[in-house]
């Protein structure tokens, strides 16, 4: 640790956040055959900061990770031409809760040993919001979420995190779990060649049963469904009819 | 068993969040425990104690809580989570970065952005930016839950439940608080409001934020709220941003000015009761999710709608 640092940057597998999901006719799940896929936002974020990390010298080594099945490997390719070092595919078939993946992520950690996690605040798809703060949790270490701002200084990571009605600066001692907020940083964009360089770099497969444990869903789905619906918009012609149907028809204004 | 819920206070003041939890908490028909972590507790405590449906307030006070850190407040709800069949927390900042972190130490999944409870371990939450609700059934035998407090009615007030006081446990040692910058503002709690006016990139300017919509927040005795690309530009602070990485609201009245209706802002208001929108392009998105639309320029229309209110 110290002047070597590591970093591990968990990086996930979603429907591209442009893509409206639909609903299967039978409401058991979304549709997912055929929808464009991409990393989370978030983990963009997450990804720019290590790379971040690593030109200004405190980084030596970005290791990317996804769980997932072998097609989550596209998101590790991503992560691959944004500059990542090494990307480990922990495969998995199984239907993955926040739980089980920090259960398995928390291994790796132990496994690789890096001063840092950076994890995306959420993953767009679920919208869980959980994984990072699990690991932290299991890992018994200390949690910086939502962060938008980080500086490493003196063995911990100095960050600014979102609260109610504004935020606060805390320090968390490394090694360290930190979520990353759309404003961290504005991620790199992926060049082409960058691209095809990284279809060459290796991608180290472990299978996630090696590791043994459960990670069976604790939630089952019962349905999904639209959303409840909205009424028809009415048009209003000018601001005086606005004001007289939100005072006289919605009953807002007195 | 019973419940625990998280309460969240500020200035010693509790947040409307614990009545709606102590609300949404009576379907489980069990004796409901509201836990206060901070420092000077007093004023808080008394609140809650008297929210009707309270059995009993626990309040550890420790001068290193005064800014609580997840680290500690995990440890103080695992400290007596397994009593409990149900912790619930508000699905804001605070309940995001506490709750996981607990239902990890008490190996259960959380179940987060509870907007609708069906049955006793049956939730409805927003998936997919809000696109899809889905419905989900819990298996743990501790249901770890954030809810959308703004979709629970307030319990009554008129209580006077009883107030325990519990021993803090050691501070964390892995992470310390440094500093805290809170946006002051004279309007309502954006959270909470009962009326929100909400600017986009549209309105160009910091500057333009404030003069166009700060005397329509006046008069409507509003909260302002904000999208991503307004306070992307600098335009608005993050605090005031809505929608799938800011702050969900759902007040009576929501009026979307210059703003596109991107989903990931949709998210952030659409249990608004009425929605106004005012947009010059008739094909932006947001009028399929508003009651009112008008076509309008905004640097027009909204001094004129300021002017038509009394
Ligand atoms: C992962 C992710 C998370 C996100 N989270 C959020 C979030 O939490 N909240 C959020 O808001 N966004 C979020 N976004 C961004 C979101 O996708 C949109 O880009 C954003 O909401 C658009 O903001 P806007 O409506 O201000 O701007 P635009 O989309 O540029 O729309 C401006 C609108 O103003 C109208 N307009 C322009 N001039 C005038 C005028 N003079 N009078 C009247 N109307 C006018 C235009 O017709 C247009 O409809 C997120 C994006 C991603 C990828
Ligand atoms: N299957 C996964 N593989 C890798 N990282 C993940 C996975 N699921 C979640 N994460 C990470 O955890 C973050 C928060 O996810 P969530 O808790 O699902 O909202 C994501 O932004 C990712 O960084």
């Amino acid at each position: 640790m110290g002047d070597l640092m590591k970093l591990l940057v968990a990086v996930k597998r979603v429907v591209d956040y442009n893509i409206k999901v639909h609903i299967k006719p039978d409401g058991s799940n979304v549709e997912l055959a055929g929808a464009r896929m991409s990393i989370n936002p978030f983990d963009e974020n997450a990804m720019e900061e290590a790379m971040r990390l690593k030109e200004i010298g405190v980084a030596t080594e970005v290791v990317a990770v996804t769980v997932g099945t072998a097609a989550a490997q596209d998101v590790l390719r991503h992560a691959l031409a944004m500059g990542a070092d090494r990307a480990i595919l922990l495969e998995s078939a199984d239907v993955l809760e926040p739980l089980g993946v920090a259960k398995l992520l928390k291994i790796l950690v132990e496994r690789e040993q890096p001063s840092l996690v950076l994890l995306g605040k959420q993953s767009i798809d679920d919208d869980t919001c959980q994984t990072g703060q699990m690991l932290a949790a299991l890992l018994d270490y200390g949690q910086g979420a939502f962060i938008s701002t980080l500086n490493i200084e003196n063995g911990e990571a100095v960050v600014t995190r979102e609260i109610e009605g504004g935020t606060e600066k805390i320090a968390v001692a490394l090694p360290a779990v930190l979520t990353t907020d759309l404003r961290l940083n504005e991620p790199r964009y992926v060049k082409l060649p960058n691209l095809m360089m990284a279809k060459k770099k290796p991608i180290q497969t472990i299978s996630a049963a090696e590791f043994g444990i459960d990670v069976s869903p604790r939630l089952a789905l019962v349905k999904v469904a639209d959303p409840p619906a909205r009424k028809a918009c009415a048009m209003v012609n000018n601001v005086q009819e606005l004001v007289e149907k939100l005072r006289s028809e919605a009953r807002v204004l007195p | 068993m019973s419940v625990l819920i998280l309460a969240e206070h500020e200035n010693q003041k509790l947040k409307p969040s614990v009545a709606q939890l102590v609300n949404a908490a009576q379907c489980w028909k069990q004796t409901v425990h509201v836990l206060l972590v901070g420092n000077d507790l007093a004023a808080a405590a008394q609140g809650a104690a008297a929210i009707t449906g309270v059995a009993s307030v626990m309040c550890v006070e420790a001068p290193h809580l005064q800014h609580p850190l997840a680290e500690d407040v995990a440890n103080i709800i695992v400290g007596m989570g397994r009593e409990y069949s149900v912790i619930l927390a508000a699905h804001s900042a605070f309940g995001r970065n506490v709750l996981p972190r607990a239902a990890a130490l008490l190996d259960v999944e959380m179940v987060g952005n509870v907007v609708e409870i069906q049955a006793p371990a049956t939730y409805v939450r927003p998936i997919y930016v809000g696109n899809v609700f889905a419905t989900v059934r819990s298996k743990d035998p501790i249901q770890v839950v954030t809810l959308r407090a703004s979709r629970f009615d307030m319990a009554d007030i008129g209580n006077n439940a009883e107030i325990v006081n519990l021993a803090p446990p050691p501070a964390s040692a892995k992470t310390r608080w440094l500093s805290e910058i809170r946006n002051q503002s004279d309007r309502p709690e954006l959270g909470s409001a009962s009326v929100v006016v909400s600017g986009g990139r549209s309105l160009g300017s910091a500057e333009n934020f404030e003069s166009v919509l700060a005397p329509l927040a006046a008069k409507l005795h509003s909260a302002l709220g904000a999208t991503r690309s307004a306070v992307d530009a600098g335009f608005a602070p993050n605090d005031i941003q809505i929608g799938q990485t800011g702050t969900v609201v759902a007040p009576e009245l929501y009026i979307a000015v210059g703003i596109s209706g991107a989903v990931q802002h949709t998210a952030g208001m659409q249990d608004s009761k009425i929605v106004v929108a005012i947009n010059h392009d008739p094909d932006a998105s947001i009028f399929q999710m508003a009651d009112y639309g008008l076509i309008a320029d905004l640097f027009e229309a909204v001094p004129a709608l300021t002017a038509a209110l009394p």
